[in-house]
């Protein structure tokens, strides 16, 4: 391995730990005030509301494609499927599309 | 439901491992299209592994190839990477929030596992998570990343092109079905969800996705605490 891909590498790897490890290992979350605490538990909600959209729309070059396929997921999750259910069936969504487009 | 008692029986490292198999699945067409690309960038195979072990995050691989490819230099690389990764500092301290307590050591070791999925999948269980729960996720997502870099670097994309593309849905899909079961039982949770994806359409027109995320996400976790606070109701 270069030197330079070896630096690359290392210090990509530094900078991707620290913030992963940061406040999982030195946050007192007992002692931060409650306001804090409660944005903190909104966190995930709306960090997977911006984890989907856009970006859903960008896994194709085609929209539609990630139209579909989030509708599927919202229905059959709306229907109470698990976790796995959701992903395959919108993955064979996307895969019918493929055929009619 | 059944599954629910039976998933109840296990361990929580059992039942992580049960729960990261979705995040697996949306790995592979991602660590497959980068062990291909890193190849085509001339990355050696040593180099494309030690990439997906130590830095194991996926968009700031795939940055870092294109910046390689046009010769960008070490610094500015790392300073990037760091830029889009920045947002795990916030999906970290909602994963503390969530968590039992444990020996630092321990903490350190299993933070180098949280990616955005490990985040979404460990932080919408209901009830305080376990150390076992999340270290299951993230081994099963860990592995399938390296080993499917791997692959790819080999093999290129072993799925046929149709699979290979329509997998791109996969980790969306989770994402959804994760948010599914509060969305129906809090409207503060359809608020918070749909005001930070258009916050976060809005800020991606012009800034770094990493801030965007991280900005949209605070926006509307702070914004609808103050909302709440000043007459709405608590629903």
């Amino acid at each position: 391995m270069s030197m330079n891909m070896m630096l690359i590498i290392s210090g990509m790897a530094i900078v991707t730990y620290i913030p992963r490890m940061l406040p999982l290992v030195f946050l007192d979350v007992e002692r931060i005030p409650s306001w804090v605490q409660a944005i903190l538990r909104n966190v995930p909600y709306a960090a997977l509301g911006a984890l989907i959209f856009p970006g859903i729309l960008t896994i194709n070059e085609n929209i539609w494609y990630g139209v579909i396929g989030g509708i599927t997921a919202i229905i059959i999750a709306y229907l109470g499927a698990n976790l796995i259910i959701v992903v395959l069936s919108s993955i064979v969504a996307l895969m019918l599309l493929s055929f009619i487009i | 439901m059944s599954t629910t008692v039976l998933s109840n029986q296990k361990t929580p490292f059992a039942r992580g491992l049960l729960a990261g198999s979705s995040i697996a699945i949306g790995y592979l067409p991602a660590a497959l299209t980068f062990g291909l690309l890193a190849k085509s960038t001339g990355l050696t195979f040593l180099e494309t592994m030690a990439m997906s072990l130590f830095v194991y995050a996926g968009a700031a691989q795939y940055m870092a190839l294109n910046l390689i490819a046009i010769g960008t230099g070490a610094f500015e690389i790392i300073f990037t990477t760091f830029i889009v990764n920045i947002r795990h500092l916030l999906m970290s301290a909602s994963v503390r929030e969530r968590i039992d307590d444990d020996h630092p050591i321990i903490k350190a070791l299993y933070s180098f596992g949280i990616t955005d999925e490990v985040f979404a999948v460990t932080t919408t269980q209901e009830g305080h998570v376990k150390t076992g729960f999340i270290i299951g996720v993230s081994t099963v997502a860990y592995i399938s990343w390296v080993i499917n870099s791997g692959i790819g670097y080999f093999v290129g994309t072993i799925l046929p092109p149709t699979l290979q593309q329509s997998m791109g849905i996969a980790l969306y899909a989770m994402f959804i079905a994760l948010l599914m079961p509060s969305l129906k039982k809090h409207r503060k949770v359809v608020f918070l969800a749909v005001s930070a994806a258009l916050f976060n359409s809005i800020f991606s027109l012009f800034l770094p996705s990493g801030w965007s995320i991280i900005l949209a996400t605070l926006l509307s976790s702070a914004g609808i605490e103050f909302f709440y606070r000043n007459g709405g109701d608590n629903t």
